[in-house]
């Protein structure tokens, strides 16, 4: 019932609050809908936490084998409870920025919500893909109707892009479910599919387009800095901050334990994607000007290790991406609020036109610069942990030859990051206040406290981290056990 | 055999006394009236005969049959045209001086459009082509002082006279090597005297040529736009959707019945022209100015994708081609409506329409993202079914992953309306008025639209109980 409940309820409000045409009363609206769903998706990890009440399912195209199957299982938990995290914090971080047809936003804000939860929860392939469109659905819109100046465009590319990857993942999953005995789409069946060799393959392929494109993992990362520079902030957080983890499920639940020996064949192709990635969005990010540019790349560097570690395949490493998904969540959307903070108070994203803002703003200054070293992975700070289990598992996995190459040079990544953090930090905190930033204004109550529950969260998730890996250890072994069964591909 | 027809009849005799409405009623409504109350009454007829009521008994001698398959086809065709008259109805009778006569027209459609589907016999296959194809010459130059649309008029005739020749040729050389028109007769002379007649293969090609046209299949679809874009926009509506389907109906049942047996000589070359029809239809459709000649494009391109399911021929195929008939008839008859209403053709006329009707924005938003198939609407569940046929028949997976690359082209040109729409602003005043019924008959279609998108079953189990 949980698992429905945290679909349903966004749906449901979200329909309903194109009806209410006060803007506070709509933001309201949003905002407790948001927590209600938190509130659930917390009973789900703790009271509820029962197989009854995670699995819901109903047959509904019974003819296409297909039925409306929904579980929370150890990775839905961790993305169910990101989503549910972030709403509250982004409709409150946002409190006020006020928008034009405000009834429409934030009805589209709950329906990508709804979207996203379905995403996370489906355990039927067909419904994965109707939940995996509509999720892009209420995102292009409400890119494309509030973002900046080229927001047309540049949604459009975006929306495009992805729409193209996802048919074709349209094309495998029609493909498997051909192969299933029974003709069903359901998880189960597919996870009991023994393709030969040479089908793997192309299969692999048009489901991993599909991912890297959303994930995004270079080469198919172009849509992304332009989309998150254009978008509303808002949207940018949920872009970033969970949509983006779409990706990285896609690949744990339907890519690796699906096609184990097609992952395996071609691990090393996608690293050397992801590495590439990595390196490459680094070395911009240290050029950027723009905050959303800079945190954008940085992003994109984050998702490519994330992905290398998942293609890896070693059990700590695939723990360390569990965490690092939710971590990556919480941090990269506290990032987007000090920008948010800072552009709505002078009117400027550019790192050079910005400096001083320490002085006259300690309270953001330290709240930021927190968010900020997490961004880099600092010891005590959630990010920490969760790279180091990946380079960790990284660098003693086994699958691959090149071990020590991949760890290397995504390590190059982390000094890498802490320079453009570093530098952009120094550039807008500190140094001397401009003629722009004299009458800086120290930030609201309301974004003072949002930033602190980021802050809080990321320092409790860097000290004690061990409920997190309680939750996740089955599905990580289920997803490293899939893969174990083909037992020639551990042989080295 | 003893025929079940009601509907055949029924529409047939409603076309004649449509034709004389305009002497005893000189009000237009009322004529369009009647023609609504004439067309219940066929659907009722069709579907009472679906649930076994049988009005007249007459001996066809084999040369129709009325199947589930064909029932269900011509509902769906029935139901199509009854909403495209409750939408357009008003507009139907403004397109020129003789009202009734289009009604007329129209309802001698629907009797060619009933033969098409339950053909066994190419003579019928053949009748019901021409009783489709002659009033839509007429349609089509119905706005008689506009030079374009007698120019479309025209064009339309002289080559739909050449395929119509090419036609009887195929007809004549598949009965020089089978010696029947019966679709029993061509089986069995198939499996007793072979299928490598070249006379049989000759007549076979022809007709697939001749049925391609009809369908405007590229490399024969050079007609459409020119046609689509010069005839009265409400006819325009009409023969995209309804006629088009209906057409593709036929195809489906002489390559799958008649010339089942030679699926390996004509699957290959359905595949290029599926592929050829799906490419030129889509990168020529985002080049369009106009969004009546983009949906002229979007009608061809719809059409490789329905082809789809000739190339597969299976049950899936069948299954899918009923459903696509339905989402894709529904939605372009949805956005047809709304155009009719504008004054200005042009993708700039529905800059800032979401301001102004905000609720015919939002139905429009729906019929596009079915068009382009988004899930949660029935064009999604049509393509996906056409994609499952594809991939069930186990080899040429390129021509499933060249029609999503297709469809995603197709997305482009779809959104180019919901972005004039939604994103930019109107410079000038384009207030359309429309009359509540009208809305409300919008929403209905686009609940149907996303109804069909979650639920097939409510189309797809007729064919089955």
């Amino acid at each position: 019932m949980i698992a429905v409940l945290l679909i349903v309820i966004p749906l449901i409000s979200g329909l309903a609050a194109f009806f209410i045409k006060n803007e506070k009363a709509v933001r309201s609206w949003a905002l407790i809908s948001s927590l209600i769903t938190f509130v659930i998706s917390g009973l789900g990890l703790t009271i509820l936490n029962d197989t009854a009440s995670l699995q819901f399912s109903y047959p509904w195209l019974t003819n296409l084998g297909s039925s409306f199957s929904v579980k929370l299982d150890g990775l839905g938990q961790t993305l169910c409870l990101l989503t549910a995290v972030s709403f509250p914090i982004i409709f409150i971080a946002t409190w006020n920025s006020s928008y034009k047809n405000a009834s429409r936003f934030f009805a589209l804000m709950l329906l990508s919500q709804a979207g996203l939860m379905g995403v996370f929860l489906a355990m039927d392939a067909l419904l994965f893909y109707f939940f995996w469109e509509l999720a892009l659905i209420p995102v292009y819109f409400l890119c494309s109707q509030w973002g900046g100046e080229k927001r047309i465009q540049v949604t459009f590319k975006f929306f495009i892009y992805t729409f193209l990857g996802s048919l074709l993942m349209l094309i495998a999953i029609i493909y498997l479910y051909q192969q299933t005995p029974a003709h069903s789409f359901s998880i189960a069946s597919f996870y009991s599919l023994d393709l030969k060799p040479s089908a793997q393959s192309w299969v692999f392929w048009l489901f991993f387009i599909a991912f890297a494109i959303k994930m995004p993992i270079f080469p198919f990362h172009t849509w992304q800095p332009d989309t998150y520079e254009q978008s509303p902030t808002a949207v940018t957080m949920v872009l970033s901050g969970v949509m983006v983890k779409m990706g990285l499920l896609g690949v744990l639940r339907w890519l690796l334990p699906v096609l184990p020996i097609a992952s395996y064949e071609y691990g090393d192709t996608v690293s050397t994607m992801a590495v590439i990635g990595i390196l490459y969005s680094s070395l911009i990010a240290i050029q950027q000007n723009d905050l959303k540019r800079l945190i954008a790349y940085s992003s994109i560097a984050h998702m490519g290790l994330m992905c290398l570690a998942i293609f890896t395949e070693t059990r700590i490493g695939m723990q360390g991406v569990f965490i690092q998904m939710f971590n990556h969540g919480i941090n990269i959307i506290g990032l987007w609020i000090g920008v948010e903070l800072i552009e709505r108070q002078f009117g400027t994203r550019k790192i050079s036109e910005l400096g001083g803002i320490a002085q006259k703003a300690p309270a953001m200054a330290i709240l930021f610069v927190i968010i900020a070293l997490a961004n880099i992975a600092l010891p005590l700070t959630n990010a920490f942990v969760g790279e180091f289990l990946m380079f960790t598992g990284i660098f003693s996995s086994t699958i691959t030859h090149y071990n020590i190459l991949l760890t290397v040079v995504a390590g190059i990544s982390i000094i890498l990051a802490a320079v453009y953090t570093l530098n952009m930090i120094r550039k807008v905190f500190y140094g001397n206040t401009n003629s722009l930033t004299e009458n800086t204004q120290d930030i609201r109550k309301n974004e003072k406290i949002i930033l602190a529950v980021i802050v809080a969260a990321i320092f409790v998730m860097g000290i004690y981290p061990k409920p997190f890996f309680e939750m996740t250890n089955s599905i990580v072994d289920a997803i490293i056990g899939k893969s174990d069964m083909v037992p020639f591909l551990k042989r080295h | 055999m003893i025929g079940k027809m009601n509907a055949l009849l029924l529409s047939a005799v409603w076309g004649v006394i449509m034709m004389f409405s305009s002497f005893l009623f000189k009000q237009k409504l009322v004529v369009r009236n009647l023609a609504v109350i004439g067309l219940v009454f066929v659907l009722a007829a069709n579907i009472l005969e679906m649930n076994g009521t049988v009005f007249f008994h007459i001996d066809t001698r084999e040369m129709i049959l009325f199947d589930r398959f064909s029932l269900l086809v011509n509902t769906i065709a029935l139901i199509s045209t009854l909403v495209y008259f409750l939408l357009s109805g008003k507009d139907i009778v403004k397109a020129g001086d003789n009202y009734a006569e289009y009604f007329t027209l129209i309802f001698f459609i629907l009797t060619g459009v009933i033969l098409v589907s339950s053909f066994q016999s190419l003579l019928i296959l053949f009748l019901g082509i021409e009783i489709i194809s002659i009033p839509l010459y007429i349609l089509t130059g119905a706005d008689k002082k506009n030079l374009k649309s007698n120019e479309a008029s025209l064009k339309y005739f002289l080559m739909g006279a050449f395929s119509t020749g090419l036609m009887l040729m195929g007809i004549a050389l598949v009965y020089g090597a089978t010696g029947s028109f019966l679709t029993s007769g061509i089986v069995t002379s198939i499996s007793n005297k072979g299928a490598d007649s070249p006379l049989l293969i000759t007549g076979m090609i022809l007709l697939l040529f001749s049925m391609s046209f009809k369908v405007s299949a590229a490399p024969f679809h050079f007609w459409t736009p020119d046609v689509y874009d010069g005839a009265p926009t409400v006819f325009t509506s009409f023969m995209a959707t309804i006629v088009k389907a209906a057409v593709f109906i036929g195809f489906i049942r002489l390559f799958g019945e008649s010339f089942g047996a030679l699926q390996s000589q004509w699957q290959l070359l359905i595949a290029i022209i599926t592929a050829a029809t799906l490419f030129i239809g889509n990168i020529t459709a985002v080049f369009q100015q106009s969004v009546k000649r983009m949906l002229a494009y979007s009608s061809i391109s719809q059409a490789g994708f329905m082809m789809l399911a000739l190339y597969a021929m299976n049950t899936d195929a069948k299954e899918g081609l009923i459903l696509y008939t339905a989402a894709y008839s529904l939605a372009t008859i949805g956005i047809f409506a709304v155009l009719i209403k504008l004054k200005d053709y042009s993708f700039e006329g529905f800059n800032g329409f979401s301001k102004h009707q905000p609720l015919l924005a939002a139905t429009t938003t729906i019929f596009l993202l079915s068009l382009a198939g988004i899930p949660l609407t029935a064009g999604f569940l049509a393509k996906f079914y056409m994609l499952r046929a594809t991939l069930a028949t186990n080899h040429n997976f390129w021509l499933a992953i060249f029609a999503v690359l297709m469809a995603a082209i197709s997305v482009y040109y779809y959104f180019r309306v919901i972005q004039a729409m939604y994103f930019k602003d109107g410079d000038k005043n384009n207030g359309i008025s429309v009359s509540p019924a009208f809305k409300g008959m919008m929403v209905i279609l686009a609940a149907v639209v996303i109804l069909l998108g979650i639920f097939p079953g409510l189309v797809l189990n007729w064919y089955y109980f």
